[in-house]
């Protein structure tokens, strides 16, 4: 205790005791809110870039079934509709589908009919749809029915529709989970801070009586929590991060599965975490130390 | 003045206190020196009447400004109030930097005044390493060492030999005639009696002005 104590080489020592800032079950319970918020944030990306990849794939296409109609054969009726849609604006390729297509399509209702030649199955022609400036479902009727086809047109919305739905479902929801987590955090830096409060009063009574101005004391456990929220968050996120690559790995090439497709880029999300921790952490704290100092 | 709900422990109090006056305090355990000080130190406020500090009144005083009015007053606490985790050096320079100021502006200073009140070899350690009387004059240091308007010092020398008990009171005696507001409430008569400055006696609660100077109201 006699080693000598040079005032020049001395730095000013935290205010608040430095043992108080590593609580475990407090680094461990914001690291948790942390990681799970950035499960919740990979997911989404996943999510949205699976609906889009799915979105484009239906956008890109169009089906035509076409009905024979007077003295047509269905197989002469599909070429002219397939020569006819080939011609509009906005589609890069239409095809005739065989006839054994069209077949495989209602065999399942009608069972292995022998003779299918007898009935009028219609047929399909595929269309592929420029994929800056695709033709409408509008404009495809339009030129069928000018060259008197029979034909009905679908162009996939109804199912762009719903995946659009869902891709919207899954952002929301991730966007509430991830608010519902922030504040979950805010609210354990809130009752950390009153504890901290609680249990340093000693301190907070001698810098006040010292002339500390409220707010002087709110900075120290402002700062104190952001820093101890930006080193869990940085937990957090590499724990997720790491989650995310176990993925990526054990789903190959193309992610889990395709449905939920993880790029290794996706995995640079969690970098923002500590700060926003930090700044949940500093906003929660302070507006809770402000105001209990106030009541002191 | 009362605390809580609790009987008036101050009552009938009219004193004014010049600038630059140097007073003791005495009276009996429990007659109400430490709650008077408190008063003057804005840790407590009247139940009636009024406290005037450094020409305004107290009452009037809002969060901002009790700041401003406890960085003019230095307070050796009954209790000391030493912050444990801290070294005795950071005790000490803790006015300094709340108030603002740069370490390289009071390293030195706090180091000399630390030496001066017998801690020199000691400025690393923790109050809970430190004997009685070496807190109590690290609570003095702390105190005075931003050379405050006014100093109170409640009980200074209880814990110290008679020794150290005068240097200390030449100390607050030094600051006064560079224009310090000395109070000092204390047991201690011989002290008293030897300084020849005027004393407030207070017995329960009430004010009972004694020579050698008589009353200052
Ligand atoms: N924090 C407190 N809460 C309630 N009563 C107190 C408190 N501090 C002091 N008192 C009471 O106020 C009276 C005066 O105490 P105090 O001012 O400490 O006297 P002194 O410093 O002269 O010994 C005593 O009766 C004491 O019990
Ligand atoms: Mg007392």
């Amino acid at each position: 205790m006699s080693e000598s104590f040079d005032p020049a080489r001395w730095r000013p020592a935290a205010f608040l005791p430095e043992q108080d800032a590593r609580d475990p079950a407090l680094i461990f319970a914001i690291a948790v809110l942390c990681f799970l918020a950035c499960l919740t944030a990979l997911g989404v990306i996943a999510g949205d870039r699976a609906a889009h990849g799915w979105a484009g794939q239906l956008t890109g296409e169009a089906t035509v079934i076409v009905r024979a109609r007077g003295g047509e054969t269905p197989d002469a009726a599909a070429a002219r509709a397939a020569e006819t849609l080939a011609g509009v604006k906005g589609v890069s390729e239409a095809r005739a589908l065989e006839k054994e297509k069209a077949y495989d399509l209602i065999r399942p209702w009608l069972g292995d009919v022998s003779d299918l030649e007898d009935l009028p199955v219609p047929r399909l022609v595929a269309v592929s749809l420029d994929r800056k400036q695709p033709a409408t479902a509008a404009g495809l009727r339009q030129a069928l029915k000018a060259q008197g086809l029979d034909a009905v047109v679908d162009d996939h919305q109804i199912w762009i529709k719903d995946i659009r739905q869902a891709a919207g479902v899954v952002r929301w929801t991730g966007a509430a989970l991830f608010l519902l987590i922030a504040l979950a955090a805010a609210a354990v830096v809130a009752f950390a801070t009153r504890a901290g409060l609680a249990a340093r009063r000693d301190v907070v009574e001698v810098l006040h009586l010292t002339g500390a101005e409220d707010g002087q004391i709110a900075n120290l456990f402002e700062l104190r929590f952001a820093r101890i929220a930006a080193i869990s968050g940085a937990f957090g996120a590499t724990a997720a991060a790491l989650a995310g690559g176990l993925l990526r790995l054990v789903g190959g090439g193309q992610g889990i599965t395709p449905a939920l497709p993880i790029a290794w880029l996706d995995l640079l999300a969690v970098l923002p975490c500590p700060l926003l921790a930090a700044i949940v952490a500093a906003v929660a704290a302070r507006l809770t130390a402000r105001r209990l100092i106030q009541d002191l | 003045m009362r605390y809580g709900r609790g009987p008036d422990v101050l009552s009938d109090i009219s004193l004014s206190l010049p600038r630059g006056s140097f007073h003791f305090i005495t009276g009996p355990s429990g007659a109400g020196k430490s709650s008077l000080l408190k008063l003057i130190y804005l840790a407590a406020r009247p139940s009636a009447g009024t406290v005037r500090l450094f020409g305004e009144d107290v009452a009037g005083m809002t969060a901002r400004d009790l700041p401003r009015a406890r960085r003019r007053i230095g307070v050796v606490f009954q209790d000391l109030l030493l912050l444990d985790h801290l070294s005795a050096f950071d005790n000490a320079a803790l006015p300094l930097r709340i108030a603002g100021h740069k370490p390289s502006e009071y390293r030195g200073d706090v180091a000399e005044l630390l030496t001066w009140v017998g801690l020199g070899g000691r400025m690393h350690a923790r109050p809970p390493t430190l004997a009685g009387g070496e807190k109590q004059r690290l609570a003095i240091a702390r105190a005075v060492v931003n050379r405050p308007e006014i100093l109170l010092a409640d009980e200074p020398t209880g814990n110290v030999d008679h020794e150290m008990a005068l240097r200390i009171y030449r100390l607050f005696v030094e600051l006064n005639r560079l224009g310090t507001t000395v109070i000092i409430a204390t047991h201690d008569q011989d002290l008293v009696a030897r300084s020849a400055r005027p004393v407030l006696h207070l017995d329960k609660g009430r004010l009972k002005p004694l020579p050698p100077q008589g009353p200052t109201t």
